[in-house]
């Protein structure tokens, strides 16, 4: 009973009732569609023949509740992102004119908010295969409208190259470019990154076991590991590029000091949360001290490693991606985003942060599924949430 | 171990045990035996540019001297820690407003973390705010602020730093928006836990109440959230110092404490990276104490237990 007042309580108020989303959606794009007729610009008919299938999605969904709703709205809202693309391409002299372009991308703003709205209605709970795939629909269609928004204004707008490329050019950049992003990949995060974050979470590690072991270590060294947290420990690429030159292990030295302390400080507290009953009951069942450590205290500090090792796993990456702005041979993620924007090729530089942001993300992927594998018993991954 | 603590006697500690159980001890005693690991490390990295240059001049090397010019060489492979010192000392007694004072470095530097730290700051609490109550920006944004996370996104500062120059905008601006977008996410994150901490059944206090929304807003979900916003704002203002330093280097800046890393690894100043890098340090760590003493402030004042 509490749960489900709780949840009423919770419950946000909706700002936009879905039939009078669905309406101004299809007044946005009727005036999109009327405003090119009152200045006598010629209209292209894939996007008015478009913005009119999204418009009677719109209508229809005023009509109807419920899961048909979602459908209609999400598909219109598909179909008017679709037939913006090709409008905002032409917008030089063929397409729709600026104003309709705003009027037609603010109608399908609308449209996407209250599909979504229609869908964050529909039961999401459950571990249904419709229930993820529902779940999952929410961020995908935030995510696309924001790139679609993105292409068909910088396109329909004619911004400069310099400022922001559209996605469309980041992606050509990403293709053309595959082989220098494809070797920069290479330096920085197979040679670097890795064995820099290998040692480091390593080195850890090893002092974190000291430090459990020795009890002033460890009272000396916690202050100051938490000290570090505050300090900008990436300064100290230069030092680091100073004393190993430019290749990759002076990236891997920056990103081994990066690394260090964050496993440190959680290693010790991983250790620290062992349960006195559990303790006990190793050492009534006369455990020897490397047998109660190998099965109690490292198993029950996992979860607090894996922070570490996901904290990680991003620090790595900034840290070799920063100090090869210090110096580096002419090939490495951050040497690229440094010349290039130099020489104004933002098209590249914003393919390797693309880049970038995969390998971050699949790096997190990757040590999120490693956790759940190892730590399957945490109550974080048991029960059906 | 329980046991163990049982069956020992209690003998009186000696001074050295009751030291050694301090606070203070331990952290001194480590220190001590950096500064020593230091001391001998700038001996031995600065040593073969000495032998050789005495080799050189075919003069004789004993170990004091090499002891006296290791921590004394002009352009030292690792600067001795009294080498810093009076480096730091040097230019912090300057006037504030010499190019080559670290306070004036470290106040450009610091007001542009700080201008970002304000804006980042404001931005991830309405976020998080409008994410808590609207459903649909909990659904389909809450999924990008999190995956945010895992990616590289220092990276992005040195385009943003070069396009905000295109568009005519310089100086403090550029840097303090690299530090905005640092900082919000690890305020919205940890604000939006916070906010949604309070118990099912004070909520549900709430709405016996019949309180509005705005009401529990301010009366539960923000009191609760406070511990939850300062350890966030604790994360976003450090790494907010690091996005207006790593901002300074691409284009070469005039001023801030990351032009003088820049400018000393062109030039190869290492006691000025030192030095630079030092100031750092303390600025990071007071600005942390900052956020500490904000919340100690706070806490005081709601009548909540100081711990």
């Amino acid at each position: 009973m509490s749960m489900v007042s709780s949840k009423e309580v919770l419950a946000a108020p909706t700002l936009v009732r879905p039939a009078a989303g669905s309406v101004l959606a299809l007044l946005f794009y009727l005036f999109a569609l009327v405003a090119p007729l009152a200045t006598h610009e010629p209209v292209p008919t894939a996007a008015s023949v478009g913005l009119l299938i999204a418009g009677l999605c719109a209508f229809g969904c005023t009509l109807v509740t419920g899961p048909l709703c979602a459908g209609l709205g999400s598909g219109g809202w598909v179909v008017a992102s679709l037939a913006l693309l090709p409008a905002s391409i032409a917008s030089a002299g063929l397409g729709l004119g600026a104003g309709a372009l705003w009027l037609a991308l603010i109608g399908a703003a609308i449209q996407g908010w209250t599909a979504m709205g229609a869908i964050s209605r529909l039961k999401l709970e459950g571990r249904t295969l419709t229930g993820r795939l529902l779940r999952l629909a929410i961020p995908a269609m935030f995510g696309l409208g924001l790139l679609v928004a993105w292409q068909v204004l910088v396109i329909g707008f004619a911004v400069p190259q310099i400022l922001l490329p559209s996605p469309g050019q980041i992606f050509a950049a990403l293709v053309s470019h595959a082989s220098i992003l494809l070797a920069d990949f290479q330096q920085t995060v197979l040679k670097s990154v890795i064995a820099g974050y290998i040692m480091g979470c390593g080195a850890g590690f090893v002092l974190a076991l000291l430090a459990d072991r020795f009890d002033f270590l460890r009272r000396g060294l916690l202050p100051l590991g938490n000290l570090v947290s505050a300090i900008p420990i990436v300064g100290i690429a230069p030092i680091m590029v100073m004393w190993f030159g430019f290749g990759w292990q002076s990236k891997a030295a920056v990103v081994v000091i990066m690394t260090v302390f964050p496993m440190l400080v959680s290693s010790l507290a991983g250790f620290a949360a062992v349960d006195r009953m559990h303790a006990d009951l190793m050492t009534s069942y006369g455990a020897r001290g490397s047998q109660s450590f190998l099965k109690l205290v490292l198993p029950g500090a996992m979860p607090h490693i894996f922070n570490a090792l996901k904290l990680n796993s991003t620090l790595a990456l900034i840290g070799a991606i920063v100090a090869e702005f210090f110096g580096t041979p002419i090939v490495g993620m951050g040497f690229r985003i440094s010349t290039e924007v130099a020489r104004m090729n933002v098209d590249v530089v914003w393919a390797t942060i693309v880049v970038a942001a995969l390998t971050g993300s699949a790096f997190y992927g990757l040590l999120a599924i490693a956790e759940r594998l190892i730590t399957f018993w945490h109550p974080s991954h048991r029960g059906g949430h | 171990m329980t046991s163990e603590a049982l069956m020992a006697p209690p003998a009186a500690p000696g001074l050295f045990r009751r030291l050694a159980a301090g606070r203070v001890f331990p952290v001194l005693a480590i220190v001590a035996a950096i500064i020593v690991i230091w001391l001998a490390g700038a001996i031995w990295l600065n040593a073969p540019q000495i032998e050789d240059a005495y080799q050189r001049a075919g003069q004789p090397l004993d170990f004091a001297t090499l002891v006296h010019e290791g921590w004394n060489a002009k352009r030292p492979v690792l600067p001795s820690p009294q080498q810093v010192v009076t480096d730091l000392w040097n230019s912090l007694t300057l006037s504030p407003t010499s190019k080559r004072s670290l306070v004036y470095h470290a106040t450009i530097t610091g007001s542009a973390a700080l201008s970002g730290f304000a804006l980042g700051s404001l931005l991830g609490i309405v976020l998080a705010i409008a994410i808590v109550h609207v459903r649909r920006l909990d659904l389909s944004l809450m999924p990008w602020v999190i995956t945010s996370q895992t990616i590289p996104i220092l990276a992005i500062a040195p385009m943003i730093v070069v396009v905000l120059g295109n568009l005519g905008l310089t100086g403090l601006i550029p840097k303090a928006i690299i530090s905005m977008y640092l900082c919000f996410f690890p305020v919205t994150i940890g604000l939006v836990k916070g906010l949604r901490s309070p118990d099912p059944l004070q909520m549900d206090l709430m709405r016996t109440y019949s309180a509005s929304s705005r009401q529990v807003l301010t009366k539960l979900r923000w009191p609760a959230a406070l511990p939850y916003l300062f350890a966030g704002l604790k994360v976003a203002i450090a790494i907010s110092l690091v996005g207006a330093i790593v901002g300074e280097l691409p284009t070469g800046a005039q001023a801030g404490l990351g032009s003088r890393l820049l400018a000393g690894s062109y030039f190869g100043q290492t006691v000025q990276i030192w030095s630079a890098l030092f100031v750092a340090s303390f600025l990071g760590t007071a600005l942390v104490a900052l956020v500490g003493l904000a919340e100690w402030m706070v806490r005081r004042s709601m009548g909540g237990r100081l711990t």
